[in-house]
């Protein structure tokens, strides 16, 4: 079932996001997505990579970042481990954005925009204290067979 | 390497930034600090100008939600105009048109700082 995987390792700097955009581009256009598909997918993957520099791993600068992208036949999952603090992505909300606004409330919208971006988004702890995120995207075409 | 600029003018007493490149976590500070220099100086009547502005993501978000509360209290306001599709897209799939006043071109947002300020 397994078809391709791309890994790319970045340390766990904001400077690095570029490079993970553009790794994550690349593979979206190899497997065959549009460039709106393409564009959701990288600002997904951006904020999940953001989100665990501030949020796992405090900013420290030399801490690792694993970017794992699986391509499978119908769909495209990008696998993102880190081993800072995991967080209960179930305790995170999304925002009733209309409230949100007229209350000019700023931050928190990574996850929301995650969610809003891809199909699918699952947190995971693994062994030996690391931690991952899981967005996965399916391929429309291939869903309309 | 830096994707990411920010030129300002101004023009009729609004003050205009041309954003340029990527506006991710790594370049919101840069857009954070041209907002706090116009606020410090009292500047309230803003124009960002995103014609080359190629990427948004939640942090670049962030920053306009950050000083909308405070211009508009004095007055002022943040419009904003020149969004390619790719980036208007990010805008309106949070509702950010309800809050923003976004023009297709400068010129527009430029009128509607004029009638203001007769």
């Amino acid at each position: 079932m397994n078809s391709k995987t791309l890994h790319l390792k970045i340390p766990s700097q904001t400077e690095k996001l570029f490079t993970v955009r553009t790794f994550i581009a690349e593979a979206a256009i190899m497997f065959g997505f549009d460039e709106e598909s393409l564009n959701k997918i990288s600002i997904a993957v951006d904020e999940a990579c953001t989100n665990i520099i501030k949020h796992s791993y405090n900013y420290a600068p030399d801490k690792e970042i694993e970017v794992i992208v699986e391509m499978y036949n119908d769909k495209f999952e990008v696998v993102i481990i880190h081993n800072g603090k995991s967080f209960d992505a179930d305790l995170i909300k999304s925002p009733d954005m209309k409230e949100y606004l007229s209350q000019y409330r700023h931050g928190g919208l990574g996850m929301h925009l995650m969610r809003s971006l891809m199909d699918k988004v699952e947190y995971k702890n693994l062994s030996d204290k690391r931690s991952e995120v899981r967005l996965i995207k399916v391929l429309p075409l291939k869903v309309n067979k | 390497m830096s994707n990411f600029k920010i030129d300002t003018r101004e023009t009729s007493n609004i003050h205009v930034l041309d954003l340029k490149g990527y506006l991710d976590a790594h370049t919101a500070p840069e857009l954070e600090k041209a907002f706090q220099s116009l606020l410090d100086k009292q500047k309230y009547d803003i124009i960002v100008n995103c014609k080359d502005l190629t990427y948004i993501s939640s942090a670049g978000l962030g920053v306009f939600m950050a000083y909308i509360e405070d211009v508009r209290k004095n007055n002022g306001d943040i419009k904003l105009s020149n969004m390619s599709a790719k980036v208007y897209n990010i805008f309106d799939l949070l509702g950010f048109p309800l809050l923003y006043d976004i023009s297709k071109e400068e010129a527009e947002a430029i009128t509607k700082f004029s009638s203001k300020q007769k």
